[in-house]
């Protein structure tokens, strides 16, 4: 009985049966593709990246300003390399030029973890330099007299940055990160050059083989855009509340 | 040996509590501190004043190494000034400041900026920290602001907050950088109470500003500063109604008909 009626309460089969064409033209090219299963690897690509490039990248802004000049110019040069370099090229050498050394210990067990994790590593190096200069901007909305007083009651630079000043920068560049972060959500399907399973990848594959191209694209623009509205929306209100009043 | 060293050491540091002996700075080819000597005793309170640019912020700054010297010593308790790093860290807890921007923490409410040194810089325990910010907050006066953020606060008041983080370090002593020249003119004096308060209490101070009032019922002694030079020192009394120096006086003249 329950399972008849829930049949019943599934109906949209049985509209597809009585206008079949409607169901041929509407949804007939995403049958047989795992496109959940392509962004659901989008996602994993974003989170991943997103939480090594804002350790990494907080690290490299704390080298540019550190009093340390070598960390300094170590942090300096990384930042003006890296993002000035196409991130399809990082990605690749990261798989090309990577590969080997990874390939020793990972790699021939599964070659789609190695390229997932290789896109990762190439997403987070490129990602970290954008995050840095976000970061150090906001260190720069930071008064000096805050850092000095953390100094005068003893905090060593370390806490100083760590107690004070990051948290203050943070807040500061709240909008700045979420735009680095739908960069990077969409800067994903570059992994698509190494053959990572990503949205990207299964939108190339299908518009090879199915006819309907401009609903195909539609369909994993608008995937993308209900990835990063949210994400602009939610970050926004975040920044507004947290907010450092002086 | 070493023992002898130390205990030599702690006899003459039972009066001089800060010394400093030729210290020079530049700020480029600017000569900002000039060959000063200054010996101030344990529970003196000196009063330095002088015209804007003269180093009597640096001088402050010098004293807990904000500003590194170019030459000459400062001593702290018979312990000299360490460069960089733990040891210098520790040193700077013994010496609060007092700023004239307050610079309180600004995401940090009233009870963790009292809270933070306590428990980052001495290890004290939680508890015990919070205790301490608390009595040190009904000391100055401010116990009902704890759970405020410093925005939230008037300028008098988060001063008095900036006084009770300084002395929750447990301080030697305690350096004020003019405490009240960015305040209302109706809120210096709650700032200037909880001062005179604190000298009388026996504290360590060095205090920057122009206030005539509490140098004359707080002060022991005046340091008279022009071009990076201490020019002239003595009571208060003394200073005010009869300077030695012919800066002190046009100095005094300036300040008194303005
Ligand atoms: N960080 C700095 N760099 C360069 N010059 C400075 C710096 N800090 C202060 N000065 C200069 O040093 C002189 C003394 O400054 P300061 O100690 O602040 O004087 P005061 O507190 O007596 O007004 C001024 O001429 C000032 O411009
Ligand atoms: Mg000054």
């Amino acid at each position: 009985m329950a399972r008849r009626r829930f049949e019943r309460w599934r109906a949209p089969p049985s509209t597809y049966a009585t206008h079949p064409e409607a169901r041929e033209i509407v949804f007939d090219f995403l049958q047989g593709y795992d496109v959940l299963g392509a962004f659901w690897t989008t996602v994993q690509l974003t989170l991943l990246s997103a939480v090594g490039s804002l350790v990494w990248g907080t690290l490299l802004a704390a080298m540019r300003v550190s009093p340390v000049p070598l960390m300094r110019g170590f942090g300096t040069a990384y930042v003006n390399i890296v993002r000035n370099i196409p991130l399809t090229i990082i990605i690749l050498f990261a798989s090309l030029g990577l590969a080997d050394i990874f390939g020793a210990t990972m790699g021939a067990s599964d070659f789609k973890v190695q390229g997932f994790r290789l896109a990762v590593l190439g997403l987070v190096g490129y990602t970290a330099a954008f995050v840095c200069e976000a970061i150090r901007s906001g260190i720069n909305t930071v008064p000096l007299g805050q850092a000095e007083a953390a100094r005068a009651i003893g905090l060593n630079f370390t806490q100083t940055l760590r107690l004070i000043v990051l948290p203050q920068a943070f807040r500061a560049v709240i909008g700045p990160l979420a735009n680095v972060l739908i960069a990077l959500t969409k800067n994903t399907t570059v992994a698509a050059a190494i053959g990572v399973a990503e949205a990207a990848t299964l939108m190339k594959t299908m518009i090879e083989n199915e006819a309907q191209t401009l609903a195909i694209g539609a369909v994993f623009a608008l995937g993308f855009v209900v990835l990063t509205l949210p994400m602009g929306l939610l970050l926004g209100w975040v920044g507004k509340r947290l907010a450092v009043k002086r | 040996m070493t023992e002898v060293s130390v205990a030599k050491e702690d006899v003459a540091a039972t009066d001089e509590l800060v010394v400093l002996k030729s210290v020079n700075k530049h700020f480029g080819a600017l000569h900002v501190l000039q060959d000063i000597d200054l010996t101030i005793a344990r529970g003196e309170v000196v009063v330095v004043i002088g015209p804007s640019g003269s180093g009597k912020s640096t001088l402050c700054r010098t004293i807990n190494r904000l500003e590194t010297v170019d030459s000459g010593t400062i001593t702290i308790d018979g312990k000299p000034l360490p460069h960089e790093g733990r040891e210098l860290a520790r040193l700077r807890a013994d010496v609060g400041m007092v700023f004239q921007s307050f610079n309180l923490f600004a995401h940090k409410t009233v009870l963790e900026n009292v809270m933070l040194g306590q428990v980052k810089v001495r290890k004290a325990d939680k508890k015990q920290a919070e205790e301490n910010a608390r009595a040190l907050l009904d000391r100055v006066g401010v116990g009902t602001q704890a759970d405020k953020y410093p925005a939230q606060l008037s300028g008098g008041q988060q001063q008095r907050v900036a006084i009770a983080r300084a002395l929750a370090m447990g301080p030697k002593v305690m350096l004020f950088d003019e405490p009240t020249s960015a305040l209302d003119p109706e809120m210096i004096n709650e700032v200037l109470e909880v001062m005179q308060q604190l000298a009388r209490e026996g504290m360590t101070m060095i205090v920057v500003t122009h206030e005539m009032g509490f140098a004359r019922s707080a002060a022991n002694r005046v340091v008279f500063m022009a071009d990076g030079r201490i020019v002239e020192q003595a009571a208060p009394d003394q200073f005010f109604s009869a300077p030695r120096s012919d800066r002190a006086k046009d100095f005094l003249s300036k300040i008194l008909h303005h």
